[in-house]
């Protein structure tokens, strides 16, 4: 029963270049409907870890289970069940907001009944009604983010990975992005950010921070705060990073 | 002869990047423009360091018109653009030297200015500027930008895309310029970095919103703010923005950040209405306002 609600699980998780170990025996469990937060410095191996959890890198050594598949055999069922998005790529500019939420609902190969419905809770859902057959690439930074963020669930994953989404939005459309957070994660849906951002870290329900490779802590936000004596995530974080 | 911004006004065709735009920076004052992305940072910019014409205002930078003194400007400023703008190809060293000779200068005769940040980076000075990690290319970016020893500094977003521990360092590095008669103008979409400097402008859709210094601005604020916390987060935000009472509910890490409409309102019946909502665990306690709560609720 425990089991089932293990939607990502990593067991010494390992990824070598040459002699250099980017990813150093990592270990950590993710539950259904957690927002977990994966932080860690410039080259502390987060994106390596990432790549390896979404299917698009394999790794030299270890296990993990990512929506209940195996990262080595079946990468490409990992890709169906899980949503990504990132601030560097989101949705294709010169395409409208309606025309994008259809190319993605095609890709996951979803309906055409399936996407037109979608794309209409989509829309009102977000407030974008009157800018649905307007150029993606034309609206401000906050509104794309949202519509990816709401893109990436089109297909109901069971995980949605976000690597650094709200860098450089404005505060209150920031919120509104962290409410769809929560949102989606009442709904059972797991929520994997990676964020240098250390108050975006705050927001998550667990924390692992990344050093050379390795986890160097993993725990709520406000254990972590306790742990090391700091009044913010960014305390902690210096603390570690540190040494 | 720090910076002084009269009523600028920038468009570009139907957007108004600046709406009238007017501050001083004072001699080696650390000045922050804080704004999000869109907000005209980068158009103040590059008005300032004379790379663009405002349509309408003056300004004026250490002293000489943007306009009528421009080529004064340019070897009395630093710039240090938000896009990395050094020559990949060259190693670290290269790019120093180049800089360097443009403004007539050498390494060597303001090497003081620069000794702290650059030997950090001297172990790499054979290395490619397109091969240094985030952190030090910011840190090349910045002894660039200081080699001709300028009297005004303008840095667009140094920190963006840098970690906590880099941009710890970087903060330092300009505290210590300012004790070195360096006027610096510095932008960042990050509120906690705002707290850093002597004096903050808020700007969003090109239009300042307050200039004070951090504490004056989150003095400011005109409302008690409550943490709220419960069992569930989704739930929580549901409740308090069904509330009819609340003034703004926004989300703050592990917590809600809470208003109320009333001026005597009481915890306690919030606490009830909360509990009619299935909510546990509920924590209500008051809180200080933050450069953000301050920026939400002049933007809003």
């Amino acid at each position: 029963m425990e089991k089932n609600n293990k939607v990502i699980q990593v067991e010494g998780l390992t990824k070598l270049f040459g002699d250099f170990a980017a990813v150093n025996a990592i270990t950590f469990d993710v539950e259904k409907g957690e927002i977990f937060g994966f932080l860690g410095a410039n080259g502390a191996g987060k994106t390596t870890a990432m790549k390896m959890l979404i299917g698009i890198s394999n790794p030299t050594s270890g296990k993990a289970k990512v929506a209940g598949f195996d990262v080595f055999t079946q990468a490409e069922d990992i890709k169906k069940n899980i949503g990504y998005m990132s601030q560097k790529f989101a949705l294709y500019d010169d395409l409208t907001v309606r025309e994008n939420i259809t190319f993605f609902g095609g890709i996951y190969g979803l309906s055409r009944k399936r996407i037109k419905e979608k794309s209409t809770v989509l829309i009102n859902e977000l407030g974008l009604e009157k800018v649905a057959n307007t150029l993606v690439g034309a609206l401000p930074l906050g509104w794309k983010q949202k519509l990816s963020f709401s893109v990436s669930l089109l297909h109901d994953p069971k995980i949605v990975f976000l690597d650094e989404p709200t860098g450089g939005v404005d505060p209150i459309t920031r919120r509104q992005f962290w409410e769809m957070i929560y949102k989606a994660a009442n709904q059972g849906i797991t929520v994997f950010v990676t964020t240098h951002y250390m108050d975006e870290a705050e927001y998550c329900d667990r924390v692992s921070i990344m050093v050379n490779g390795k986890i160097e802590a993993l725990d709520t936000p406000k254990k972590l705060k306790e742990q090391f004596n700091a009044k913010n995530m960014n305390d902690v974080f210096l603390k570690l990073a540190r040494g | 002869m720090g910076i002084s911004v009269n009523h600028i006004s920038k468009s570009y065709k139907n957007v108004k990047a600046l709406q009238d735009i007017s501050f001083d920076v004072k001699p080696s004052e650390l000045f922050g423009l804080i704004g999000p992305d869109g907000a005209g940072k980068t158009t103040l910019f590059r008005v300032l360091t004379t790379l663009l014409i405002a349509n309408e205002g003056t300004a004026t930078v250490a002293g000489f018109d943007v306009v009528t003194d421009y080529k004064k400007i340019r070897s009395n400023v630093g710039y240090m653009p938000g896009k990395f703008s050094l020559y990949q190809d060259l190693t670290v060293e290269e790019n120093l030297h180049f800089f360097a000779t443009i403004f007539g200068t050498t390494i060597e005769e303001n090497y003081d200015l620069i000794k702290d940040i650059y030997v950090q980076i001297e172990p790499f000075k054979n290395r490619r500027a397109g091969k240094l990690s985030g952190g030090m290319k910011q840190k090349l970016a910045l002894c660039c930008a200081l080699i001709h020893k300028p009297k005004v500094l303008f840095l667009d977003e140094p920190t963006t895309g840098v970690d906590p521990v880099s941009r710890k360092e970087f903060w330092e590095m300009l505290k210590r310029l300012q004790q070195k008669d360096i006027t610096i103008l510095v932008s960042t979409p990050y509120m906690d970095e705002a707290a850093l400097c002597d004096r903050i402008a808020l700007i969003q859709e090109g239009q300042i919103l307050e200039i004070d210094t951090p504490e004056a601005i989150v003095k400011h604020y005109p409302k008690q703010i409550y943490n709220v916390r419960a069992n569930n987060m989704y739930q929580l935000i549901k409740s308090l923005n069904d509330y009819e009472y609340n003034h703004s509910v926004y989300p703050f890490g592990e917590f809600i950040h809470y208003t109320d409409k009333r001026k005597d309102f009481n915890p306690d019946q919030l606490l009830v209405f909360l509990k009619s909502n299935q909510l546990s665990n509920i924590e209500i306690t008051e809180t200080v306002a933050t450069i953000e709560d301050t920026f939400m609720e002049l933007a809003k």
